[in-house]
């Protein structure tokens, strides 16, 4: 059974939020969904470049107000 | 591709060990190989329980300094050695100035290290300076 998890990284600026979504992504199973709270615009462009490189997924990324919610799902 | 990064921390300022320490962290949890060296007056804030902070050198540093929400440099570093495999080495000619041995240093120092095998292990492999 797949798990998801809301890490809340808002007011932590590069590469606070970055860190934070690698360390949760360790600790989680394949299959599981995270959700990474930002409020650094950086961490916005960051965290697509850095899915993209180590092979996980990208699920979505939007801003709602401040905050951007981006999901990504562990693939291996 | 994973690259192989050698990075040498001299400056003791708090920019400089920022910066420094936001390379190491993300090369290392991407993935790439990282071995950071640090000497001269970069070393002595590692020493354990040393409550002793940079200077700054100028508008960022101090800006670094009043945001709440930036991660501090020695975290950094220490999550490039746990995420990703980081080596933190001190520079072995600054721990015999310094009259102190490597387990006066913060846990996550690996062995003192001389310039010829840093040399060595950095052959082929990118060089960044701070």
């Amino acid at each position: 059974m797949s798990e998801f998890k809301t890490i809340d990284a808002r007011n932590t600026f590069c590469p606070g939020p970055l860190m934070e979504l690698i360390t949760y992504m360790k600790q989680a199973a394949v299959g599981d969904t995270l959700e990474l709270l930002s409020t650094d615009n950086g961490t916005a462009s960051d965290v697509p470049e850095w899915i993209d490189k180590v092979g996980h997924e990208m699920i979505s990324s939007e801003k709602v107000g401040e905050v951007w919610h981006m999901k990504v799902r562990k693939l291996k | 591709m994973s690259q192989n990064y050698h990075i040498v921390c001299l400056t003791g300022t708090r920019e400089k060990l920022q910066m420094a320490a936001m390379f190491a962290s993300v090369a290392a949890a991407t993935g790439d190989r990282v071995t950071v060296f640090f000497s001269m007056n970069a070393l002595p804030f590692f020493i354990k329980n040393s409550v002793q902070q940079p200077p700054v050198e100028s508008r960022f540093g101090e800006m670094i300094e009043s945001e709440v929400g930036v991660p501090p440099f020695k975290q950094l570093f220490k999550s490039a050695a746990e995420l990703g495999d980081a080596k933190l080495l001190p520079c072995s000619m600054a721990l015999d100035l310094l009259k102190i041995t490597k387990e006066a240093l913060d846990p996550e120092f690996g062995p003192p290290t001389g310039l010829t095998r840093f040399l060595n292990d950095a052959e082929g492999g990118q060089l960044l300076t701070f």
